[in-house]
């Protein structure tokens, strides 16, 4: 029976393997751990994902590996993502540790397991060359997302947005799943390489095929969080835990936009015409409901969860000019990708900072998460205040900050492509959203406080939110390696 | 290559002083903000001399150091051009500017400003560094526009003064029609060569020479005129000549260490600099030769005038600088480019001196500007009365000192000179010597020399400074001496900076004149049409050597006047006090003209500022209020929080909406695609 049983080549998949040992070790560790704080628990976590920064960065030799059966994929962009991802992770961590700390609820070693378990999820996603492998990481990453919304169980809110996000997801991971089972009924084949494949042979269904990318879409969409597929967003980033906003509005961004570029391009590249049109349309939407809704709001997680929505609508914008006319053409193809890859990672730093900020301002039994609560930060710090005016203007996509370098390679992208309408809508649109993020810029400098208590944040967040800010004026600045990294990932897995 | 890192240091080092003195302003000591201010800028001034040493080894270098945009077919780069001109400007810079730090550690000393202070001068020597070592269009304006910015900051240092606000405000707007010319000429030399790098476009410009443009009507207009023109509009705001010189004797109310580093020495020779770094543009047009030499003329010798009537005495040598800035844009005119260097240099090491050696006058005075009141201040100052004096004869062109060499080498350039206009302007600078003499003396007499007259309660003279109140700003800075009191001598950090630039002051002319002038030192950096424009090389047939032009200087015209204007002085104001003030009641008209400095401001505000105000106004009301705020603004924002709150109901909390929702999408999609496919 266990004959022609080959061990497959496991050093590909190395990070993967140790995060999940580490996990389970961890899960025992934490049983013994008498510590209030957690703090064994907390530094193994870190050390973790410190080890699987490391184990990518010495096992990457920059060549394209399958493993697995061709389940598993290890390129460049795999690689790349993934170290973004472990920073990502890890600086989200930090913030949170003084906040869980603070909340009696919350205090558990679990929140560092699940997000291990959730990291290990985004990890499978990024790398995955099948779609059953794309779907196992993605319900890994979710059903970790649905705990940790929901571990504040005493709070009607939170426990109300696990729920709805759960119900949601599970319809969501239905679409994918079905459309899935119509493309493996078209092809005859659910390995994203050889969908590309038996496509490109012909004779394939296309009727069954653009049925199946409707149903892919829709799922993608809601985990990217666009419009209509976005309902969801307001109520988990409002509901949960800010910590745990934090988390879900980071990292998980990373990962969506790679199983996006890994089922849409590497798979269903054939069909770029049809899902580029489905995609504009989800673009703009997004942009126009995301931007609109958010100045009503008074609640700055709400806001920002809009802004996400708007913000990921902007980036499908660089995915969708890839393809013109159904000629790929590879320069083109590669210039699109990659804005949109360097929209998702500055988007992530912006957002881990903008969330960070709240965290930072939060202390037990106050959460600071209204724009009420921003009045006069310039009075209260005016350091702090200097570095939310970097990460909102960032947002905006002021110049010179990496929000500006990312919304403009989106749109060079998409002038190039000949879609200048579009354009002009994302700036249009971009103008509105700038409105909300001036308001806390106005609200911080120009109104008096609320509340003048000094910040008692720990050092670590603190120096960490500068740190974060800083960065983002940085690349702001130097945009140039960023780019460069993000085009040279991408050249190989096109 | 280590040199390039050298290049990066010269500018990076007082920026990074500029930037603790800056950021940290409220929580550092003063001696932090002071240290770190003078170390890079002292680090700055010993790598422009390593610079400056391979330079001369032959060493040049024009290369980009970071890329900042790429839009189309053009490149907006940083880059250095590093040559004798760059170097001859950085060493000047660098030098001055480290003087000026040490120097305001006294002056400043009671000032709550400190930290700002030294913030804002390292920002400056930074961005200064910037606009010369540029080599590209780009970098000059971002260099241009800092240096103007850190002017106008300075200008209000003070910034309770209603006088200093209206003063920055009046050197901002006067700059920005300055700097419309200037980028109107950036944007011609783009859209015609299609590159910003100097290189490119020195190359490009020979075959743009015969191009015409029509501007309006069907007047043909050379393109090199106009862009030169254009060009030099930008220097003439930057470099306060005639028209747009007002801003410059206002510029006055900013404490007296800028006053010397930013509107004598530095910032406001950039326009000299520029044209002489566009010598092969301007050598293309005779015609904007012309134009460049008549302002200039006019500039040195109306704005001399102004200088005789002062009785501030940060005033008289401010409208000194205006009329020397005139002498170096007539050497321009002249095609004499390394001349007007020259002078640039000289004028930088004196006139910084004479600035500063006025400053610790008003230290001295306790803050009293007004020369009427001081007399007899020899005694109490000695350093800075010897360091006045030799600054003074450096001015006036006393052979054999540093603005001798320089002064007469623009005036028998001009004689030499050609062009239309050259004859009127050899006149102006000839009788600006005299003129020039007259009032550095009068102002010297009256300081330095007979009677006392400080002490004694003289409000009534009051009428520059006096009224000014900056009690909120610095709480120590009482004017004037109090009845009995007497000046003292100022500390060390004030006076050692005036003997460090006396002693160029006196020698650098006659150390530099052979190699700048008529070696090989600006080859490859400036570029003569020696055909079209000879002058140079005339002038270099009439030279044997430094000390045979010092002494030849004996026997000829300038130094007669010179000498003229320095003995009518000592009479006037030494021997017959009374003579002027006859003089003064006779020729009403002329002194109110000139009182009014020929109506320059009142012509301004009426017709500018009331034009503008009345546009403004007009705008305001018609387009603004109704149109832009009622319909556009207001109209488009009440829009837009109405569609908000629309899609905020959307959002019901219900979890079966948001399911409905995506269903509904789902089924959108669907429906679109499938029937197409």
């Amino acid at each position: 029976m266990f004959d022609n049983f080959v061990v497959p080549d496991l050093l590909p998949a190395a990070p993967e393997l140790f995060l999940a040992a580490m996990a389970c070790v961890l899960l025992l560790v934490d049983l013994l751990v008498k510590d209030q704080r957690r703090t064994v628990t907390f530094a193994l976590t870190q050390l973790t994902l410190v080890g699987c920064f490391i184990i990518q960065f010495a096992t990457s030799n920059g060549q394209i590996a399958y493993t697995f059966s061709n389940m598993f994929v290890d390129d460049l962009m795999a690689d790349l993502l993934k170290l973004f991802l472990y920073m990502t992770v890890i600086m989200v961590l930090f913030y949170s540790r003084g906040y869980i700390i603070e909340r009696e609820a919350m205090n558990k070693g679990e929140y560092y397991i699940l997000a291990l378990f959730a990291t290990l999820g985004m990890m499978v996603m990024i790398s995955a060359n099948h779609f059953l492998t794309v779907y196992l990481g993605l319900e890994l990453l979710s059903l970790s997302l649905y705990a940790m919304v929901a571990m504040n169980r005493d709070s009607v809110v939170s426990t109300e947005a696990a729920m709805k996000y759960f119900v949601l997801g599970a319809l969501a991971s239905g679409l994918l799943l079905y459309g899935m089972s119509m493309i493996y009924g078209a092809t005859g084949t659910l390995e994203i390489t050889g969908v590309a494949e038996r496509i490109a042979m012909g004779g394939v269904n296309k009727t069954v095929l653009v049925f199946g990318l409707v149903f892919l879409v829709a799922g993608l969409a809601f985990k990217l969080g666009v419009v209509p597929f976005h309902m969801w967003i307001p109520d988990v980033y409002h509901g949960a835990p800010t910590a745990v906003t934090l988390f879900i509005g980071s990292a998980p961004k990373l990962a969506a936009f790679a199983i996006t570029m890994r089922m849409l391009v590497n798979g269903l590249l054939a069909l770029a015409v049809d899902w580029q049109a489905m995609l504009i349309i989800l673009a703009v939407l997004s942009m126009a409901i995301g931007n609109l809704a958010a100045i009503a709001q008074t609640n700055l997680k709400r806001m920002l969860a809009y802004s996400a929505i708007s913000h990921m609508g902007f980036m499908l914008l660089g995915i969708v000019s890839g393809v013109v006319g159904g000629r790929v053409d590879p320069n083109l193809v590669l210039n699109a990708y990659s804005s949109s890859m360097f929209y998702v990672v500055a988007y992530v730093l912006m957002s881990a900072g903008s969330f960070g900020m709240i965290l930072l301002l939060a202390r037990a039994g106050f959460e600071s998460d209204n724009l009420e609560d921003f009045k006069g930060l310039n009075k209260r710090s005016p350091w702090f205040a200097g570095m939310m005016l970097m990460l909102m203007f960032s947002m905006a996509g002021i110049p010179f900050f990496v929000g500006f370098f990312a919304k403009f390679a989106v749109l060079q992208a998409v002038v190039i492509s000949g879609y200048v309408w579009l354009a002009v809508v994302a700036v249009a649109f971009s103008l509105v959203g700038a409105f909300y993020y001036l308001r806390v810029v106005k609200l911080m400098y120009f109104d008096q406080p609320t509340d003048a208590s000094p910040i008692s944040a720990p050092m670590d967040t603190r120096i960490l939110v500068s740190a974060n800010a800083l960065v983002v004026a940085l690349l702001g600045l130097f945009p140039g390696d960023l780019v460069h990294l993000c085009t040279l990932a991408l050249a190989q897995s096109l | 290559m280590e040199m390039q890192k050298l290049y990066l240091l010269v500018p990076l080092a007082p920026l990074f002083g500029a930037m603790i003195a800056g950021l940290f302003c409220r929580v550092i000591p003063r001696w932090v903000a002071h240290t770190a201010t003078i170390a890079g800028v002292a680090v700055a001034f010993i790598a422009s001399v390593i610079i400056f040493k391979d330079v001369l080894a032959g060493h040049t270098y024009n290369g980009p150091v970071y890329t900042w945009l790429t839009s189309g077919d053009y490149t907006f780069e940083v880059g250095f051009l590093i040559d004798t001109l760059t170097t001859t400007m950085m060493l000047v810079v660098t030098f001055v500017s480290l003087m000026v730090h040490i120097y305001t550690i006294g002056y400043m000393h009671d000032d709550p400003g400190y930290n700002r202070f030294f913030s804002y001068i390292s920002l400056f020597t930074f961005s200064m560094l910037m606009l010369v070592m540029s080599n590209n269009f780009m970098q000059l304006f971002f260099g241009w526009e800092a240096v103007g910015l850190v002017s106008y900051l300075l200008i209000g240092f003070w910034y309770t003064r209603p006088t200093a606000i209206f003063a920055n405000m009046k050197a901002f707007l006067v700059n920005r029609v300055g700097d419309f010319g200037f980028i109107l000429g950036i944007g011609l030399v783009l859209t015609y060569t299609g590159s910003l790098d100097y290189a490119t476009v020195f190359k490009k410009a020979p075959d743009l020479a015969s191009i015409s443009i029509n501007i309006w009507g069907t007047a043909e207009w050379s393109l090199m005129t106009v862009t030169c023109i254009c060009l030099f509009i930008g220097a003439m705001g930057k470099s306060a000549q005639v028209p747009l010189h007002v801003w410059l004797p206002d510029s006055m109310e900013g404490p007296t260490p800028i006053s010397a580093l930013i509107h004598a020495a530095t910032m406001v020779t950039a326009g000299i600099f520029m044209v002489s770094r566009m010598s092969p543009l301007f050598e293309l047009s005779t015609t904007a030769l012309s134009v460049v030499l008549v302002i200039g003329a006019i500039t040195a010798l109306f704005m001399g005038f102004l200088g005789i009537i002062q009785n501030d005495i940060k005033r008289v040598v401010a409208y000194s600088t205006l009329s020397q800035l005139g002498y170096m844009t007539v050497a321009l005119g002249a095609s004499a480019y390394s001349v007007a260097i020259f002078h640039l240099m000289t004028h930088a090491f004196f006139k910084a001196l004479l600035f500063l050696g006025a400053g610790s006058v008003i230290i001295g005075m306790h803050h009293d500007q007004d020369i009427r009141n001081m007399g007899g201040l020899r005694k109490y100052m000695p350093i800075t009365w010897i360091t006045s004096l030799v600054g003074s004869l450096a001015l006036i062109g006393t052979p054999f000192l540093s603005g001798f060499y320089s002064k007469d080498s623009i005036i028998e350039a001009v004689q030499l000179s050609h062009i239309p206009g050259a004859g009127f302007a050899y006149f102006a600078v000839l009788a600006g010597v005299f003129v020039t003499a007259f009032y550095s003396f009068r102002m010297y007499f009256l300081v330095f020399h007979g009677e006392e007259r400080f002490g004694k309660d003289h409000d009534e003279h009051h009428d520059h400074h006096g009224d000014h109140d900056d009690e909120e700003v610095s709480v120590d800075h009482h004017h004037g001496l109090a009845p009995g009191q007497k000046p003292h001598e100022t500390p060390w950090v004030v006076w050692l900076p005036l003997v460090l630039l006396a002693i160029p002051s006196v020698a650098i002319g006659y150390i530099a004149i052979e190699p700048m002038l008529y070696g090989d030192y600006f080859k490859g950096a400036i570029h003569i049409d020696h055909h079209a424009h000879g002058s140079m090389e005339h002038l270099a047939e009439h030279f044997h050597g430094a000390a045979a032009m010092g002494v030849h200087a004996l026997t000829t015209l300038p130094f007669f006047l010179a000498f003229a204007g320095v003995a009518l002085s000592w009479f006037f104001y030494m021997k017959r006090p009374d003579i002027p003030a006859a003089i003064q009641k006779k020729v009403m008209p002329i002194y109110t003209l000139l009182e009014n400095k020929y109506y320059f401001d009142k012509f301004n505000e009426a017709v500018f500022a009331g034009g503008a105000r009345l546009l403004g106004k007009g705008l305001w009301k018609g387009g603004d209020v109704a149109v832009i705020d009622g319909v556009i603004v207001n109209g488009s924002a009440k829009l837009v929080g109405m569609i908000s709150s629309i899609t905020r109901l959307f959002q019901t909390g219900y979890v079966y909406h948001y399911a409905f929702t995506m269903i509904i999408g789902l089924f959108v999609l669907m429906t679109l695609w499938i029937n197409r496919a």
